[in-house]
């Protein structure tokens, strides 16, 4: 045999192969595209928003080498400016004051997503220009202010007009004197002159940052050392690695678990070629023994089903890349940035081709598709030619019971594996975990479809239809596994999902109302600077119709470098019950004497190990205060760490008494609507257009629609998951039954009537739909139960109570049964339609 | 009217307050040492140090070391450490004639925490790493660094001050308010230390420092200024300015001659005529300029005609991407005298 023919050969059957079935090919290929696709198009809108988002922040920041920042609102005294300037190496340095701040024409609004928000930032021009260039423009005096041309669209103000800023609970009225042409275009940066900044916004004496420009031949190392030991407490240094790593962190998580879900429905692919391998491996059994006959070696063979799995992959992961590059051009100009997670602000990030990671997607495609095609290939290569020749279909024996203990430990195994802690911050392991089970449910089915059908099998008296349907599945459990392989891997992954989900929704709609006693809220936006102080607070108090007020003052305080802020929020909490205001997790600790207690959520146990009982340092007041953790609370509003401190602990370390947000009781006759305006007014000007009033109602809806919105995309992968698993049944389904034809001809010749053939696909259908559901769904619950417990906890540093939706459950499994009933209903009446003697004769 | 009042209040409440300038009147003369320190009321001000330099190779350079002070029209009334209230700028500039274009550097800052300042008990001006001061004995000394050049030095006065105009009141054009204070060093021994690159070379040389503060300069239709200040090898010294119009006319001229002997002429508009002669046009800027002038000059019994000759013709200093002004700053000589020759408002209109 020369070294042509099997090539020859290959070629024939391959492409005979695919002439023969194009439905099916396509099909599997369609899979591995989707699949592809789906992960490539999650990759590319990440990487454009992370993109786009450290863009921003670098646009903010103006690129400096490096930057001393404040660790709360509050700033650092300004004599730490001309004693950083004396350092060698430091070649220039511009002191900068940065607020939150809003422009006043455009009245705050729950629902307005940060609308007429700016970061206001404060330079000495002459200082900026040799360290932050960008953000330069023409000079805009005393009374100008430079915009970012973002900030110019979103306030909708042009250049010449007048315009006023609130921030730190100050407000004032510059004039537009131009835009910043170095600024990013999507990030809202007004620009004004330090000293202006200082003097109306209340901030003399105090910087938010210092920028700094080393010297060509200084040395970063040194320099760092140098500025370290020259900052005070409430000051960090900071450099464009820490942030990147802070831009990284805080929407890392959210990343990966998005791109795990993509990978969720490759692998669900990946079961789809899996079946239509494995069949079209089965159909073809003579066609390979008698090429084995004729001198093919096994080797050969086994090579064959291989490329041919790499060429559906090949074809799959083109038309997935094609697929993938339009899903996320679509999903970016409809969701934005963040895929609706909220993570990324209001930029809309840019989209390019990017040939690395298509390659690599592809690659996993081709991958993914050729590991589906491995155990069919092995089957193939495995059969013995002189069976073979003569049978096609299952050559199991029906009397030999399948293997149970190879999925027992991949499901030992993934159990293990969720007991795992989490690499470099992520719940890689739980992921593996997931996907051991995953493989490991999959695994057992054949044993499980004997082990569920045993107790049915024993019954006696059915229908013939049920009967035929019964014994066929028990007689062939290797088969009817392939057809459960779909239906299993994209049930319990959707369970999973819908499980973790509606745990997650039902335990923040139990905080929100936790969190929300009272009848109005008040936010002061931007307010972080200054807030209302005690005189504004005694006239905001005295608003008749008011029965109880509690102010709040929120601060975030940068406790890491490479970490976003922390938030501290100073309420008057009572020491001896702080239950009362927090939403605790375990008891509290008792409080030692002369200790200033803390309360700490649980994204701070994680993050800075703030184990209840011991002490950590907090920049309040200018100096690093010891503080004594005494407990743990919940909160799923801030994923990076909150803080709580009672009111009367913050005055005294910090000595601001300023608020920043309040919780106001109404008198039971008093009209909500109305005591509203009337507290709007009660407030001092400046602050009044940064007041934004909640009642809890309306927050908690909108604190709901956020979280689907976040979890929207989320939606979307599970249900395109399933669609794949479903189809993946139909394919299974019509190439069985195909393959069947012979044993329909054989039971119409001992006068089993065409209806009760149907009905007997149908019934087979339905059991394995109800079987796989079935098995699905405990597979699920026990793969949420490693999300809730595992990767939540890991990546977002939460914690949550496990609700199982169990409408959905008995939804889902009705629609699988009635989907594969009816899938094979269909399938069976193709393959019943041609003539019935024929059919055996072909055989015989 | 009485409803117009709360407005006008507010009105008055939100407009800044802007600095008074103090004027310059001529029955209040200059006094020395109390007149080196900086005049921060004053809206203008600088420090203005020329000369040439001989290196032991006996190679020369011309170089410039010039601090600016200016008090821009900001709110008064602001009480950040940040405000504007005064702002330091310096250039500095080294001619080498073997390079045939000026080295110069500048520096800018907002006055304040120490960072950048101008003292005004004596000469003593920092902004940032450069300096000019005025020591105890007397003497100056400066250190700059910029663009791949580097100065230390020590001036020497030799001389006694020349208070220009009357007393130090110097008239810079038709109205008596169009004026500043002015007086000169001349005759400043120089020594200390070159850095060019990474080599540091000893120098000596002779300088000349002119010191000029005002409110008030130039007249409206003033497009430009030229000035030449001259050490005569006897230890003489010239010092002439002239204020053109748009057409190139004088609108203004003064200066003054004082002899070896120490006796000072004060020279009047109509005693100083300056020929442009044939000009060096910038090949960067476009900008022709009278680099080697022609000045006549008419002392009491006689008239001193000079042929001005620059070190080379590319002296030109463009400082318009930073802010400041596009000007011809350079080392000249005349038969039996060396100076500097300053030529600005050829390119664009000098704003003051």
């Amino acid at each position: 045999m020369t070294a042509g023919v099997p090539v020859t050969a290959a070629r024939w059957m391959l492409l005979g192969e695919w002439r023969a079935h194009p439905a099916r090919v396509v099909t599997a290929a369609l899979a591995i595209a989707i699949g592809v696709a789906l992960g490539f198009a999650v990759h590319l809108v990440n990487a454009s928003a992370l993109d786009s988002f450290e863009r921003a922040l670098s646009s903010v920041n103006g690129a400096a080498d490096m930057q001393v920042r404040a660790a709360t609102p509050a700033g650092f005294a300004e004599a730490l400016y001309p004693r950083l300037a004396r350092l060698p190496g430091v070649a220039d340095i511009s002191p900068v004051v940065e607020l939150p701040a809003r422009a006043a024409h455009i009245a705050p609004d729950i629902a307005g997503a940060g609308r007429g928000r700016v970061t206001l930032i404060g330079l000495d021009p002459l200082r900026a220009i040799a360290v932050t260039p960008s953000l330069v423009g023409r000079p805009g005096g005393e009374a100008g202010v430079l915009l970012s041309r973002a900030a110019l669209d979103a306030l909708d103000r042009r250049i010449g007009r007048r315009i006023t800023l609130v921030a730190a609970g100050r407000s004032h009225a510059f004039t537009i004197a131009g835009v910043l042409p170095g600024a990013s275009t999507d990030q809202a940066i007004a620009v004004i002159d330090i000293a202006t900044a200082q003097w109306h916004f209340g901030q003399l004496g105090r910087l938010q940052r210092l920028d700094i420009r080393l010297g060509s031949d200084a040395d970063p190392v040194a320099v760092r050392r140098a500025i370290t030991t020259l900052l005070p407490a409430d000051a960090i240094l900071a450099t464009p690695e820490a942030d990147a790593r802070r831009t990284d962190s805080l929407s890392r998580a959210y990343r990966v678990n998005l791109e795990m879900l993509a990978m969720v429905a490759l692998l669900t692919g990946g079961f789809l070629v899996y079946s239509a391998q494995s069949l079209s491996v089965a159909r073809r059994g003579p066609q390979f023994a008698l090429l084995r006959v004729l001198g093919l070696p096994r080797r050969a063979l086994l090579a064959q089903v291989l490329v041919e799995g790499a060429a559906l992959g090949l074809a799959g992961s083109l038309l997935g890349i094609a697929l993938g590059q339009a899903l996320a051009d679509v999903a970016v100009s409809r969701l934005g940035g963040d895929l609706g997670g909220g993570y990324f602000g209001a930029g809309t990030p840019h989209l390019g081709f990017a040939p690395g990671p298509a390659a690599v997607f592809a690659g996993i495609g081709i991958i993914v598709a050729m590991v589906s095609s491995l155990l069919p290939a092995r089957e193939a290569a495995a059969a013995a030619p002189a069976v073979a020749l003569k049978t096609s279909g299952a050559l199991g024996d029906p009397r030999r019971a399948a293997r149970l203990w190879p999925g027992a430990v991949l499901l030992a195994l993934g159990g293990l594996a969720a007991l795992a802690p989490p690499i470099a911050g992520l719940p890689l392991l739980g992921y593996a975990a997931m996907a051991l089970l995953l493989a490991g449910g999959v695994a057992t089915m054949p044993a499980l479809v004997r082990l569920l059908l045993a107790p049915l099998r024993r019954l006696t008296g059915l229908p013939p239809a049920l009967d035929l349907a019964l014994k066929r599945l028990w007689g062939a459990p290797q088969q009817a596994a392939v057809a459960l392989c779909g239906i299993v891997a994209s049930t319990s992954l959707m369970v999973a999902m819908a499980v973790m989900v509606a745990s997650f929704r039902g335990s923040v709609d139990d905080w929100l109302v936790a969190i929300l006693p009272s009848d109005i809220y008040l936010h002061l936006e931007g307010a972080e600077g200054g807030g209302l102080d005690p005189a504004g607070q005694a006239r905001l108090a005295a608003t008749p119709g008011i029965a109880s007020i509690a102010f709040v003052r929120q601060v975030p305080l940068r406790l890491a470098a490479d970490r976003p802020p922390v938030l501290l929020s100073a309420q008057p909490i009572d020491r001896a019950a702080p239950g009362r205001r927090l939403l605790l997790v375990g008891t509290p600790r008792p409080v030692p004497a002369g200790e200033t207690p803390v309360w700490v959520s649980e994204a701070m146990l994680w993050l800075y190990d703030a184990r209840p009982g011991t002490r950590l340092m907090l920049p309040i007041g200018g100096r690093l205060q010891p503080v004594f953790v005494a407990g743990v609370w919940r909160d799923y509003a801030r994923q990076f760490g909150a803080i709580a401190m009672a009111d009367s602990d913050y005055v005294r370390l910090s000595g601001d008494a300023g608020k920043s947000e309040a919780a106001i009781d109404a008198r039971p006759d008093t009209n909500i609507d109305r005591l509203i305006p009337a507290l709007r007014r009660a407030l001092p000007p400046g602050l009044a257009e940064q007041a934004l009033f909640g009642q809890p109602r309306q927050m908690r809806a909108m604190a709901l629609t956020i979280f689907d919105r976040s979890f929207a995309i989320t939606y979307a992968l599970e249900a395109i998951a399933i669609i794949i698993g479903l189809v993946g049944v139909a394919a299974t389904f019509s190439a069985q039954t195909l393959a069947r034809t012979r044993e329909f001809g054989m039971l119409r010749h001992i006068g089993v009537s065409r209806r009760q053939i149907g009905a007997m696909l149908g019934a087979e259908g339905a059991l394995l739909g109800l079987v796989g559901g079935l098995a699905g769904l405990a597979l699920g619950v026990v793969m949420s139960l490693v999300l809730i417990h595992v990767v939540n906890p890991q990546s977002f540093h939460w914690t949550m109570d496990t609700r199982l939706p169990w409408g959905l459950f008995g939804t889902l499994l009705t629609a699988l049964v009635v989907a594969a009933a009816g899938t094979a209903l269909l399938a069976g009446r193709r393959a019943l339609s041609g003539d019935a003697v024929r059919a055996v004769r072909e055989d015989w | 009217m009485r409803r117009l009042a709360p407005l006008l209040l507010l009105l008055a409440a939100a407009a800044p307050v802007l600095p008074d300038y103090a004027p310059v009147r001529p029955e209040a003369p200059v006094v020395l040492p109390r007149d080196h320190g900086a005049h921060p009321a004053f809206r203008t001000e600088w420090w203005y140090v020329t000369g040439w330099l001989a290196l032991p190779d006996g190679g020369r350079r011309g170089f410039q070391v010039t601090f600016f002070r200016t008090r821009p029209p900001v709110d008064q009334r602001n009480p950040s450490a940040f405000a504007a209230k005064q702002v330091i700028f310096a250039h500095a500039a080294l001619s080498d004639p073997a390079r045939g274009r000026l080295r110069h550097d500048q520096r800018i800052a907002r006055a304040g925490f120490g960072l950048a300042d101008a003292a005004t008990r004596d000469t003593a001006l920092v902004l940032d790493d450069w300096s000019l001061r005025r020591r105890r004995d007397g003497r100056f000394v400066t250190h700059v660094a910029g663009d791949g050049f580097a100065l230390d030095l020590v001036l020497t006065p030799t001389q006694a001050a020349i208070l220009q105009g009357r007393s130090g009141y110097s008239q810079k054009g038709p109205d008596p308010r169009e004026a500043s204070y002015y007086f000169s060093l001349p005759h400043l021994a120089v020594s200390g230390t070159l850095g060019e690159g990474r080599q540091r070379t000893p120098v000596t040389g002779t300088a000349w420092l002119d010191r000029e503060w005002s409110s008030t300069l130039l007249n409206r239709r003033a497009v430009g200024w030229d000035w030449l200040g001259l050490n005569m090898d006897d230890g003489g010294a010239l010092t002439l300015f002239r204020v053109r119009d748009g057409q190139g006319r004088p609108v203004w001229a003064g200066g003054s001659w004082r002899d070896k002997a120490g006796r000072l002429t004060i020279l009047k508009p109509g005693d100083v005529i300056f020929s442009p002669g044939r000009p060096w046009r910038s090949p960067r800027t476009g900008t022709a300029w009278p680099v080697s002038p022609t000045i006549t000059v008419t002392l009491p019994g006689r008239r001193l005609v000079l042929a001005v000759v620059p070190l080379f013709p590319d002296q030109e200093l463009d400082s318009r991407r930073g802010g400041g002004p596009l000007y011809w700053e350079g080392a000249v000589s005349v038969p039996g005298g060396r100076g500097y020759l300053e030529l600005t408002g050829y390119g664009a209109p000098l704003k003051m």
